[in-house]
């Protein structure tokens, strides 16, 4: 399992207890807790399902080459820090109303988003 | 990976995109404000990314990885797969064009053949006995 994929995983792990201990927050307190509903269902997403669906992807899908077999170490390393970056802004921001942080936020995990479909495409192949 | 797992996982990677450029756009437009008709494009970000991407690479990767039967079956087989992606898609857009209730039995339609095609992939494939 190539380092990257052991990063996602291990990462999305971690965010997927962070998110249920958000929900878990929202369950027991829902007046404080009220802004943070998208916080709870974009940790899900993004960073448990996301990340779990990335790292799997990037470690099992056929090849892009013998000497490159997982495409682009660069973007693929760029998807992984632009979508926590932005995952993790968006965090930090959404419960604060921070516009700056949500505008900062969408930009970084599209970013990661496009790395990432740009670094599978070619690997979408017969072997 | 056989031909309709490619499909499956490219239309998926397609919505991937889509899902997080609608997604961004509501995103920025909830800090900063671009457009009040932008929060408007919701249903459609859920639809890219759960039913678009999220569900088609989950079917495109059960395709591409459950046991296979001979050739000569599975071309017969595939024709189960193709359908189940048809009806997916189509019910996507059928969604995304404010007909819900014709999308999603569209999509109830791509589940159940998808689920007829790869019910008997589920076996022992020989290597262990549980």
């Amino acid at each position: 399992m190539p380092i990257l994929t052991r990063w996602f995983i291990r990462t999305s792990l971690l965010l997927f207890i962070a998110a249920l201990l958000v929900g878990a927050a929202e369950a027991l307190a829902p007046a404080p807790m009220a802004l943070w509903g998208p916080v709870y269902v974009h940790l899900l997403v993004v960073g448990w399902i996301t990340e779990m669906i990335f790292g799997v992807a990037y470690w099992m899908f056929p090849k892009y080459s013998k000497e490159t077999p997982r495409g682009s170490n660069a973007l693929g390393i760029a998807c992984y820090v632009l979508l926590n970056l932005g995952l993790l802004l968006r965090v930090a921001g959404e419960p604060r109303r921070l516009g700056w942080a949500l505008a900062a936020s969408a930009v970084l995990q599209w970013l990661g988003g496009m790395a990432f479909v740009v670094n599978t495409w070619p690997r979408v192949k017969e072997r | 990976m056989p031909s309709i797992s490619r499909w499956f996982l490219r239309a998926a990677l397609l919505y991937l995109a889509l899902g997080f450029t609608v997604g961004a756009l509501l995103l920025w437009n909830k800090g900063l404000g671009i457009h009040p008709a932008i929060p408007h494009l919701l249903p459609a970000h859920m639809e890219f990314l759960l039913v678009g991407w999220t569900i088609q690479l989950v079917m495109g990767v059960a395709l591409w990885i459950f046991p296979r039967f001979g050739a000569a079956t599975m071309a017969k087989r595939d024709s189960l797969g193709w359908a189940a992606f048809v009806l997916l898609n189509i019910g996507v857009w059928l969604v995304i064009a404010g007909t819900p209730v014709l999308g999603r039995i569209a999509e109830v339609a791509a589940a159940a053949v998808f689920a007829t095609h790869v019910w008997t992939r589920v076996r022992a494939s020989g290597l262990s006995p549980m």
